[in-house]
């Protein structure tokens, strides 16, 4: 269990996060969605105490993570995979921290296992590492002291396409177990498979949140004609609003058939209709619609 | 401290704070688990070895004993261990570390805590290693090279020698803490008591405060095989607050109320 309660972060007179709240129950996992330099980054460094807010704050189980005795076996934290001493190898990275908060050195090698990194690479420094190896060292840390919260910022960058497809199931097993999973990314797409609940942050403020399902369903209908303007106009003239997409389409507030009788009234060639589901349109309709959105 | 916890499978498991051995374990594990790390402490050795060597070859052979043999040896460490303390320290940021140590260890006066005493521990080893290496160095010496070959060696000597290391690693650790930059913390930790020592030899009001203020001045005694006297003491006492409880305090404040990223 996440809550997080009204977070603020403001450097001098940059407000990085502006009243940020949300939770995150047991058995879900939460995508964190926005575009980078959203405040991501800071609200969840600020959830687990490396960052002290400006105002708000956050618990984990009902306790601020820093008054937690031993976090690592309640919270796993992968909060940047390059973080990570160079001139390590990967298993002595992973020792330290079952050295730091009390587990056995058997449950370093499962965790190399469970991530695919056992064997030679187990052994080579991680300045050696790519990417990839270095988000699944990461989260191998994550899970080492068995927590049944984990908090990933972009845990899939860098990954291939197995890796991703790997990660989600790894945290829908978490998840439904009863864990509690909080992830950022800047890619709908990313979280889209996985994710129960989204939070969408944008310039520091929660610009929507909710159900997943919901969300995308409130994001509109994206549509494009041969002739954009009389489209616009017709949808305008229609009382249907509309935001301009940089590719040329049309995000519309409305459900496809209205979008599509109104064309089709105006004799208007139609090159795509369907539901916006890209983080791109939804963060489009949110601006549009210029209110916050709450769905339950 | 001790708290319960429901875990995931539903069981009720203790919780208790990592223990303060447990976290200066881990602390020494990361000063000698990577080359840099290994490399400044064979460097060590391999210099207080080069030192002995040469004194087996210079100087009068009657005066080489092993008490002696020992303070001399002892250069190198004086000259290192501070930028072990550093390191030791500003690895957190050089190699970004500090985001899991800390999100690890939150009360991160712990981590400090751990950090001193492991590069205590430290100390402690490169003094003993300086006693082994003399020891050889004396053997030798009177077997072979025509030296005194004494033995003679005091408690006090033995007790000065560790409280230098101890004082020069903490400087070390205490110059990191406060810059958070191991160039930075190692430049400016040998340019400026030196600058301070020189600046004291040129202009005589300065002499007579870095006789008070000049931890290389003030920490001299301590290797000499004589009781300090209470002035020396205090003198002592002076340049430790400057040098190492001034900047450990700044720094400590620093680390509790920064943004770590």
């Amino acid at each position: 269990m996440i809550n997080v309660n009204r977070l603020s972060k403001r450097y001098g007179s940059h407000v990085a996060v502006d009243g940020v709240s949300f939770d995150c129950p047991p058995g879900t996992v939460t995508g964190f969605l926005g575009p980078n330099g959203a405040g991501k980054s800071t609200t969840m460094r600020m959830t687990v105490g490396l960052t002290p807010p400006s105002s708000g704050s956050a618990t984990v189980h009902g306790v601020p993570y820093r008054r937690l005795l031993n976090p690592a076996r309640q919270v796993g934290l992968l909060l940047d995979a390059s973080a990570q001493h160079a001139g390590r190898t990967g298993r002595e990275t992973l020792t330290i921290t079952a050295q730091t908060i009390g587990v056995g050195r058997q449950r370093v090698d499962e965790m190399l296992a469970l991530v695919s990194l056992s064997g030679a690479a187990a052994n080579r420094r991680v300045g050696n590492y790519s990417l990839g190896m270095r988000q699944r060292l990461g989260l191998a840390n994550a899970l080492l002291g068995g927590p049944d919260v984990l908090i990933l910022d972009e845990p899939a960058n860098g990954l291939d396409p197995d890796g991703i497809f790997w990660m989600r199931a790894l945290l829908r097993d978490f998840a439904d177990r009863g864990g509690t999973v909080l992830l950022s990314s800047h890619l709908l797409h990313e979280v889209e498979a996985v994710a129960d609940r989204l939070v969408i942050i944008n310039g520091g403020r929660i610009a929507a949140q909710g159900d997943k399902a919901e969300l995308l369903k409130s994001a509109g209908v994206r549509v494009r004609a041969t002739d954009g303007d009389a489209l616009r106009r017709a949808l305008a003239s229609a009382g249907i609003e509309t935001k301009a997409t940089s590719d040329g389409a049309l995000i519309a507030h409305a459900p496809a058939e209205a979008v599509g009788h109104t064309a089709a009234a105006q004799g208007l060639v139609l090159l795509e209709l369907h539901p916006a589901g890209g983080v791109e349109e939804l963060f489009m309709s949110l601006t549009t619609a210029n209110h916050t959105k709450e769905v339950a | 401290m001790e708290a319960t916890m429901q875990s995931q499978a539903g069981t009720t498991v203790r919780v208790t704070s990592p223990a303060l051995w447990r976290l200066t374990a881990t602390e020494l594990r990361k000063m000698v688990d990577t080359r840099a790390g290994i490399a400044l402490l064979v460097a060590i050795e391999l210099l207080v070895a080069a030192l002995v060597v040469v004194q087996l070859f210079t100087g009068r052979a009657d005066a080489r004993t092993f008490t002696g043999i020992f303070t001399t040896a002892l250069i190198p460490v004086s000259i290192l261990l501070p930028v072990l303390g550093v390191l030791s320290v500003t690895s957190e940021w050089s190699q970004r570390t500090a985001l899991t140590t800390f999100a690890l260890v939150p009360r991160r006066w712990r981590v400090l805590l751990a950090k001193g005493l492991g590069a205590a521990v430290l100390a402690l080893l490169a003094v003993a290693a300086c006693l082994a290496t003399a020891a050889i160095g004396n053997a030798v010496g009177a077997a072979f090279m025509h030296g005194n070959g004494s033995w003679h060696f005091t408690g006090r000597t033995l007790g000065g020698a560790v409280l230098a290391q101890l004082l020069y690693v903490f400087v070390g650790i205490a110059f990191g803490l406060l810059l958070q930059s191991s160039p930075l913390a190692i430049v400016i930790y040998f340019v400026i008591p030196n600058a301070w020592s020189v600046l004291g030899n040129l202009v005589s009001w300065l002499r007579s405060w870095a006789a008070w203020l000049d931890l290389n001045t003030t920490t001299g005694p301590l290797l000499q095989d004589n009781t300090l006297s209470g002035q020396s003491w205090a003198k002592l006492a002076a340049s430790v607050g400057l040098w190492i409880l001034l900047p450990l305090g700044l720094g400590l404040v620093r680390l509790l109320r920064e943004e770590i990223k």
